[in-house]
């Protein structure tokens, strides 16, 4: 499980978070999720450390962010997946290199049983025969899936997703979110996943945090969003006429 | 305010530079990469720098020939200038600004590329040191080839020259071909190789650093590109007077 709490940043004096807490469950999907500009990637980036809070404490699994020494911080990386909004597919690899490449650095694995545990992945997000193209050959949806084969290359406790489905169209997003919630529900790890796209947060959000401006709004899951009466929650996430009429119907059905 | 500036980048450099020299995590990619990058950086330099030297070697020896025409100086003297303006300045001054344009923008475009890509994100979200993993494979292979690359500026630079007495009747093959032999001083391609392992140092940290630190997108990855070559040639023009001062003197 990851904790966060208290977290506040500020860039150039404006404040992006202010004492944000949440926590993110073991085996769940957890989603952040706000308007552009909400300080959604902020607050992930935190999490992961690639930007530091002026305040709080990021506690994964009761092992604080904040206080660890650059060598245990390396350490809690090893245990990470991260999936980038734009892939960050390694140009000069391969599909099976760019998978291969955790492994390569950070296990004593032989070549062979590398090679065996990329194609394993490859398979597992339904990329089998890819492995020997370039990530400029594939389209966003594959770099995408091979983005999460390199994520969980390693086994990670923790996998964290930017925007996974962002240019991606519709029938692509659904299998990339079905893909995250198996894989999270199979290896029982602690995924967050940051979106604005409404079918992943009706469709695989277990755990629900709402950003407003830097603030936590609301936290739930995907059943309660129908009856919350957070008017800014409500705002967002049925702005549109389609997913209003789909609210309506449900609690009309109920 | 500009200076404050400057010290403040120069700081950010040096810390930079503490990251890139740090133990590889794995010195069998840290070799693979190295090789790559000696094949990248310097064997493909290889032809720009003999095309450049043979044409620039004979444009010296033509007006060395045309502006020291005089019975009063040997008529040897043609070639002994031109290997004196060779060694000790063109093959490693002229071609540390030379190269700064070819590599340097191809380091700061590659690593700018990744970083807004967010490919350096990747890299350290994983563990790994981004700064070592990128940059030192590319300053040790420029280090290692960058003379290389010197000494076949010199011989083809010199070959240019003989080239220009081949075929044409300015001066006579043997005259020129003794000239270069004469009052040789050893020293001079130490010097020239000396300061060719500075420059080679300079062109790929600092490409590296302009890369490394770019915010935004691909118009800024060329700024960055920009701003790296125009930074290391004056660092090599500074660092030219410098070492001639403490090598030469």
């Amino acid at each position: 499980m990851i904790e966060v709490k208290n977290i506040t940043k500020s860039f150039d004096e404006k404040t992006i978070l202010y004492n944000v807490d949440a926590q993110f469950h073991a085996g769940k999907t957890n989603l952040i999720i706000g308007q552009s500009g909400s300080g959604k990637t902020v607050l992930m980036k935190s999490i992961v450390g690639l930007v530091k809070p002026e305040k709080g404490e990021i506690l994964y699994n009761g092992r604080d962010l904040m206080k660890m020494t650059p060598d245990q911080i390396k350490d809690l990386r090893k245990e990470i997946g991260m999936l980038f909004q734009g892939s960050a597919l390694f140009d000069y690899e391969t599909v099976l290199g760019n998978v291969m490449f955790p492994l390569v650095m950070f296990t004593e694995m032989t070549q062979a049983e590398m090679r065996d545990r990329a194609l394993f992945c490859l398979e597992r997000v339904n990329l089998k025969g890819a492995d020997r193209k370039y990530p400029s050959e594939l389209s966003g949806g594959m770099q995408k899936r091979v983005a999460i084969a390199r994520a969980i290359a390693l086994n990670p406790k923790y996998l964290f997703c930017d925007e996974p489905n962002s240019g991606l169209d519709p029938k692509t997003s659904i299998l990339i979110d079905e893909l995250l919630r198996d894989i999270t529900h199979e290896y029982q790890m602690t995924t967050i996943i940051n979106t604005h796209d409404m079918n992943s947060v009706l469709g695989i959000g277990e755990n629900i945090i709402f950003l407003n401006k830097g603030h936590k709004e609301w936290v739930g899951d995907m059943s309660q969003i129908y009856t919350s009466d957070n008017q800014a929650l409500n705002d967002f996430v049925f702005a549109t006429d389609l997913f209003q009429e789909v609210k309506n119907f449900l609690i009309s059905q109920k | 305010m500009t200076i404050i500036s400057a010290l403040e980048t120069f700081g950010k450099y040096c810390l930079f530079i503490k990251r890139v020299f740090t133990i590889p995590d794995r010195w069998k990619v840290f070799f693979k990469r190295t090789t790559l990058e000696i094949s990248k950086l310097g064997v493909d330099s290889i032809p720009l720098v003999l095309i450049i030297a043979v044409f620039i070697g004979a444009v010296i020896a033509i007006q060395m020939q045309l502006n020291i025409m005089s019975p009063l100086i040997p008529s040897y003297s043609v070639g002994l200038a031109t290997r004196e303006i060779v060694l000790l300045e063109f093959s490693s001054s002229i071609l540390g600004l030379i190269l700064a344009g070819k590599v340097g923008s191809n380091i700061a475009s590659e690593i700018g590329t990744m970083r807004v890509t967010e490919q350096i994100d990747a890299l350290e979200i994983m563990g790994v040191n981004s700064c070592n993993f990128l940059v030192l494979p590319k300053i040790v292979a420029f280090l290692i080839f960058m003379p290389v690359l010197v000494v076949f500026c010199m011989i083809t630079s010199l070959f240019g020259g003989y080239l220009v007495a081949i075929f044409t009747d300015l001066f006579p093959a043997s005259t020129y071909i003794y000239g270069i032999q004469t009052l040789f001083v050893e020293w001079y391609v130490w010097y020239a190789l000396i300061k060719s392992l500075v420059f080679s140092f300079i062109i790929t940290s600092v490409a590296a650093f302009f890369g490394y630190y770019v915010k935004g997108g691909a118009l800024q990855v060329g700024k960055a590109s920009t701003n790296a070559v125009v930074s290391s040639s004056i660092l090599i023009l500074l660092l030219d007077v410098v070492l001639t001062k403490l090598l030469l003197q």
